[in-house]
């Protein structure tokens, strides 16, 4: 057998001088040539630890060992055990901490270790091209089942109940389902033909997806529990957190909820034939280093924005965001002020912003979270010159469907409590899962809380049926 | 679902339509909203539910045309179905016996006033009801308004309706006649800006109902945010009745111009292409 190459397979990007010109993906993917290339690297370890290292439990080695062989079906029937929405997991898990951080090649000196997220994609948009539907399920309805809010973790138990012979409704409050995937990761990152083909893919396993339905608002929890079995909650951490300091409401002022869901859900960036306009921004500010904060900014660069600069308060050693989406961004020309922190936004005098006035910070001692913790170095304040400022800090639960039903338990910072083994809330019959369980973590962890979840909703719904059957 | 049963034209820029929507028709509440999109390429705009016929499943709404969005929606005819119609949004009107009540409408302001009087009177309050507009035309569900309430009095700016004059200008004859319990001003910024500081003149407490940018209308993005008492809230979902005297009115007045630019590009854009559309017909 040949080497190993100690480094991944190339994988194909759109050039950083073009590509920071338009909203099409970066990432152009492996084709099967390269893919199988890439393959031959694993090490088909026995007890293979990337298994252990990712929230739904894939059987890594097992569709590598598939693609090797050029067997796309089998790779795909592999991965379709264990995940509904491979073709995203692929494209937006941070890797990097998950399966490929224990990747036993990768831990060899100066090898990386195989590029498993760039497999598994490679396989899931073969499946989404090449794959017939699965046909409907016509064997008896074990229950019914609503899922509230149609984020990765409401399809993923929307596709696993599915596939157990539920019947499945999903409401959503916006008009189009996907949550964060439709509404937050941009195009150049996650395209929406992608999103729309794995939601299409869930909705022919039999799932009913609505659309317009504000739970708490134009269906009560009290008609969901009446009309059905179980119901899951998974309506995500989207309200949008402001610092709250002087100048939050002058205009050019957004949050990053705000300024990705014009771009993204309404087609902001295609004003003016889509009807949501975008501002032509020419000094951009984005205030956060998250993933999100890396999406406004990489955003605000496509729309025309001469100059795009982060202000994150820690360094980049702190930085919460996937790394690969930081080095795409510093190709892109995103400009970085470390240590550094936002006191006032400052106005032209017509109520629009002129300016983000920082201050400059140092690392002390570790927190809670044991990363140091920034503080003020007194008399280090300046300008950064801007006319747009996204805030990009975080988001908090949204209580529009909580405030509605007072019988569940909330945490202290208003987030669901749930059973971590059975997504099981203080309401028999409402489990919870995703980010409004443990507030604004990733995709793939949102999917692992549906998984579990989805396991002990069927268990219950076939208990509850047992001792009450249908008349 | 959202198929539009009803409309017509009440003047050269107000349409009235009903339209199919059972769920919200059973649960709307006087002061709620929608969020609307005519179709997959336009925004999603608020709209305030005027009436609902529970027993039809079918919401009425009034809307001008100032834009685009609103434009589009003109164009549709009964039988039309809408693409995209969310709600109900926002906090309900705080209806109850507060005993006499003053109501103030301006403009196409008058929509979103009419459930609030008529939710008043059903609640047994005596009602007086102010209505103003530029021009007699534009003075909206005028029947509709007086059978639900004591007193109805008309202004307009040219005088071709009621008495010649503003909203304000009524609102001081009734409060120096008579004790008003509570009041609601309903209508463009300014107007409802002014008739705060007249309510407060007075010492009567004013509700007003904001009307600022959305877009997800259910409290994800901050785009309607308004400072009340000094702090931030978001009017989809704190809202979007609040208390006049404390809205910062300048704050909010400024943020509403935030796409003026925007907004006019598109309309103009959008009426040549249907110029140059009716030419080709």
């Amino acid at each position: 057998m040949a080497r190993r190459s100690r480094e991944q397979t190339a994988i194909r990007e759109q050039e950083p001088s073009i590509r920071k010109t338009n909203f099409e993906e970066v990432c152009l993917g492996y084709n099967l040539e390269e893919g199988q290339l890439e393959a031959a690297r694993c090490l088909q370890c026995k007890n293979a630890p990337c298994i252990e290292k990712c929230p739904v439990m894939i059987d890594i080695p097992g569709f590598i060992l598939a693609i090797r062989d050029g067997d796309m079906a089998e790779a795909s029937e592999v991965l379709s055990k264990y995940t509904n929405l491979p073709a995203i997991c692929g494209r937006v898990c941070p890797q990097e901490k998950q399966c490929e951080s224990v990747c036993k090649l990768g831990l060899a000196k100066n090898f990386e270790p195989v590029a498993i997220g760039k497999l598994e994609r490679l396989v899931a948009d073969w499946a989404l091209e090449n794959e017939q539907a699965v046909a409907k399920r016509t064997e008896p309805v074990i229950g019914k089942v609503a899922v509230i809010g149609s984020g990765p973790s409401g399809l993923t138990v929307a596709g696993d109940l599915a596939k157990e012979g539920f019947d499945v409704t999903v409401y959503e409050a916006l008009h189009a389902p996907g949550g964060v995937l439709t509404y937050g990761i941009p195009e150049f990152r996650l395209p929406k033909r992608i999103v729309q083909k794995e939601i299409a893919s869930i909705e022919k396993l039999g799932v009913t997806i609505e659309t317009n339905a504000v739970i708490g608002k134009t269906i009560t929890m009290d008609e969901i529990m009446a009309e059905f079995d179980a119901c899951y909650l998974s309506v995500g951490a989207g309200a949008p957190n402001f610092m709250g300091i002087p100048g939050t409401s002058l205009n050019g002022v957004y949050s990053s909820s705000e300024y990705l869901t014009r771009i993204n859900l309404m087609h902001g960036y295609q004003f003016p034939r889509y009807d949501t306009p975008t501002k032509h921004s020419k000094k951009v500010v984005v205030i956060g280093g998250g993933n999100v904060a890396m999406d406004a900014a990489r955003s605000a660069k496509r729309l025309g924005a001469d100059e795009v600069s982060v202000v994150y308060r820690r360094s980049l050693e702190e930085l919460p965001a996937r790394i690969e989406e930081y080095h795409h961004s510093v190709e892109e020309d995103i400009q970085y002020n470390w240590l550094t922190n936002p006191v006032e936004y400052l106005s032209n005098g017509k109520g629009e912003l002129s300016g983000v006035k920082c201050v400059k910070m140092a690392l002390g001692e570790p927190d809670e979270s044991g990363r140091r913790r920034p503080v003020v170095i007194p008399g280090s304040e300046f300008t950064i010159e801007a006319d747009t400022v996204i805030e990009a800090i975080g988001q908090g639960s949204n209580q529009v469907l909580l405030s509605t039903f007072p019988e569940l338990t909330l945490n202290k910072w208003g987030y669901v409590e749930a059973d971590s083994a059975t997504g099981a809330t203080s309401v028999p019959g409402v489990f919870a899962g995703g980010d409004i369980v443990t507030g604004a973590a990733t995709v793939i962890l949102a999917m692992g809380a549906g998984k579990v979840a989805a396991k002990s909703m069927a268990e219950y719904v076939k208990e509850k049926k047992q001792f009450s059957p249908v008349s | 679902m959202n198929k539009i049963t009803k409309c017509q034209q009440l003047s050269e820029n107000e349409f009235d339509i009903w339209v199919e929507a059972p769920r919200i028709a059973n649960k709307g509440l006087p002061g709620q909203f929608l969020i609307v999109r005519a179709d997959e390429f336009s925004e999603r705009i608020p709209l305030t539910i005027v009436d609902t016929n529970k027993k039809e499943g079918t919401i009425q709404l009034i809307f001008q045309v100032i834009g685009k969005s609103t434009a589009k929606l003109a164009t549709l005819q009964a039988g039309d179905t809408i693409a995209d119609v969310s709600g109900p949004l926002g906090v309900a009107a705080d209806i109850k016996q507060y005993g006499t009540v003053l109501l103030v409408g301006g403009g196409v302001g008058i929509a979103a006033l009419y459930p609030i009087v008529k939710g008043l009177k059903e609640a047994g309050n005596r009602v007086i009801t102010i209505l103003g507009a530029k021009t007699a035309e534009l003075v909206i569900l005028q029947d509709e308004c007086r059978a639900v309430s004591d007193e109805l009095i008309i202004m307009t700016d040219d005088g071709t309706l009621g008495r010649k004059g503003l909203v304000t200008n009524a609102m001081e004859e009734v409060y120096t006649r008579e004790t008003i319990d509570q009041t609601w001003a309903i209508g463009p910024s300014m107007m409802m800006k002014f008739c705060t500081a007249v309510a407060s003149d007075h010492d009567v407490p004013v509700f007003v109902s904001l009307n600022p940018i959305m877009i997800d209308g259910t409290g994800m993005c901050g785009g309607c945010r308004v400072t009340v008492a000094d702090s931030i809230k978001f009017a989809c979902v704190d809202g979007p009745e609040f208390l006049g005297t404390e809205v910062n009115w300048d704050e909010f007045i400024q943020r509403m111009k935030q796409y003026q630019t925007e907004e006019t590009d598109s309309l103009t854009m959008y009426q040549k292409e249907q110029m140059a559309h009716g030419e080709t017909k």
